[in-house]
């Protein structure tokens, strides 16, 4: 139970996807204009990345590994992500449209999102079972939840400054980024264990 | 190398990526959810201007709230008159007549006019303006000239000229969506035939108004006792028309000592 614990700790602050890993940066700068749009995206995240998390690794192990494919992980991965996404968009949409119509708009968009194949990548890589691919997916979710929802309060501020003409729009965001993974990279700092 | 190592693994994505189609096929198939066919239709008479006046997110969903019959088909200022026809034929409904509006700033207090109590010098929005002892304008009723209706107004027909924002009459179509956007609730929809209109919101007394503005209403009562179908009230020291009554002949903006009737 300890080491479900240190895994999600580990994949919430100190290796976080966006601040330390830099992972999703498309839509953590694209979807934190508002708080509230972007603890849906992060919420539609969360959803992807855990059931990916199973999909891969039971493709991974069943498939994959048997028939001595395991260079093509990357290519079968995206192919199993992006057929996923599609079908969870039509099953919201038929059996749960509450549900469809805060995620539907995001789900899509997170058909090619670096942050879902990595987090599957890394799960083989860091040769988790499945308990802890599955645990790890979903910490990471929230991790990305966490930054693009911080980054979006720190945007609305930001609106209201007056910044020099050379760094209005999306200079000062990139900026702000960088300042915020700074402030992360404090966590790397935590032991545990 | 021998030709398996080459097709081994061509067939099996081949295979994973059939099986993928197939099941998203049927998934597509078994988990089809019945639209109703009059949105489509509806989506293609509304104009697309997404501009949220009916009070929905957008033309679509504004769409779907009449096919559910949560919302009447004569909503759309944007498109007016032949687009709620056109949605209640869709719809099989009568149309309701809907009365064209435009958006008025009911204040004149421009930079000449409107004493000022002091400058202001931050972030470009009415509302951050207003919180600091209810803007640069000394009268509270006052436009604060920044322009925050211009900036959310869809279709760009609010410039501000002077320190006051004005409507270009034949850009704006009356969707509404400025009026939230002001801080003092200056914006009012006026019917499209309004031929005169009091463009002041202050309900301060007589003796205050002047004080701070020039030609602000006194709530003096000469319109009142002027307008012979009885259209104009002064209530809380301010003179409003009312539409339904009033029948154009001017004489108000005649008598009016303080000039703040004015002819649109």
């Amino acid at each position: 139970m300890a080491d479900i614990f240190a895994l999600m700790l580990s994949a919430v602050l100190i290796e976080n996807f966006i601040f330390s890993r830099f992972y999703g940066c498309c839509p953590f700068l694209g979807v934190s204009e508002k708080p509230a749009t972007a603890l849906g995206m992060g919420c539609a995240v969360v959803f992807v990345m855990t059931l990916s998390s199973a999909l891969t690794y039971a493709l991974y192990y069943c498939i994959l590994v048997p028939f001595a494919l395991t260079y093509l992980k990357t290519i079968a991965f995206i192919l199993a992500i992006a057929a996923l996404v599609q079908f969870i968009e039509m099953f919201l949409r038929r059996f749960m449209p509450a549900l469809h119509g805060a995620l539907g708009i995001y789900l899509p968009l997170i058909t090619t999102n670096c942050a879902v194949l990595g987090a599957a990548l890394l799960n083989i890589e860091q040769g988790f079972d499945f308990l802890h691919a599955v645990v790890f997916g979903f910490s990471a979710g929230l991790g990305f939840t966490m930054a693009i929802v911080i980054f979006a309060g720190v945007r609305q501020k930001m609106v209201f400054c007056d910044p020099p003409k050379a760094f209005r729009g999306f200079p000062l965001t990139l900026l702000a980024a960088a300042l915020a993974a700074m402030a992360f990279s404090g966590f790397s700092g935590l032991q545990i264990g | 190398m021998r030709i398996e190592e080459l097709l081994f693994p061509l067939l099996w994505f081949a295979l994973l990526g059939g099986g993928f189609g197939l099941v998203l096929a049927i998934a597509a198939r078994a988990f089809a959810v019945k639209r109703d066919e009059r949105i489509p239709k509806i989506e293609e008479v509304l104009p697309g201007a997404n501009c949220g006046g009916c009070g929905y997110t957008g033309c679509a969903a504004y769409a779907e709230a009449v096919c559910k019959g949560e919302a009447s088909p004569g909503r759309c200022a944007v498109g007016g008159k032949a687009t709620s026809e056109a949605i209640a034929a869709i719809m099989g409904v009568e149309a309701t007549p809907m009365a064209e509006r435009r958006a008025r700033i009911l204040c004149c207090g421009d930079c000449d006019i409107a004493k000022e109590q002091y400058k202001y010098e931050g972030a470009a929005d009415c509302a951050a303006a207003a919180r600091l002892g209810g803007g640069p304008k000394s009268c509270p009723a006052s436009c604060v000239g920044l322009g925050s209706c211009a900036a959310v107004c869809p279709f760009g027909a609010i410039h501000v000229e002077n320190g006051l924002a004005t409507v270009d009459d034949s850009i704006c179509v009356g969707c509404g969506v400025c009026m939230t956007a002001c801080p003092k609730h200056l914006i009012h929809l006026v019917p499209i035939e309004a031929t005169y209109a009091v463009l002041c919101s202050s309900n301060e007394s007589g003796k205050e108004t002047r004080a701070v503005c020039d030609t602000g209403c006194i709530g003096c009562r000469i319109c009142e006792k002027k307008c012979e179908a009885g259209a104009i009230r002064v209530e809380n020291n301010l003179a409003t028309i009312n539409y339904d009554l009033c029948t154009g002949c001017g004489a108000c903006a005649e008598a009016c000592p303080r000039k703040i009737i004015k002819k649109l």
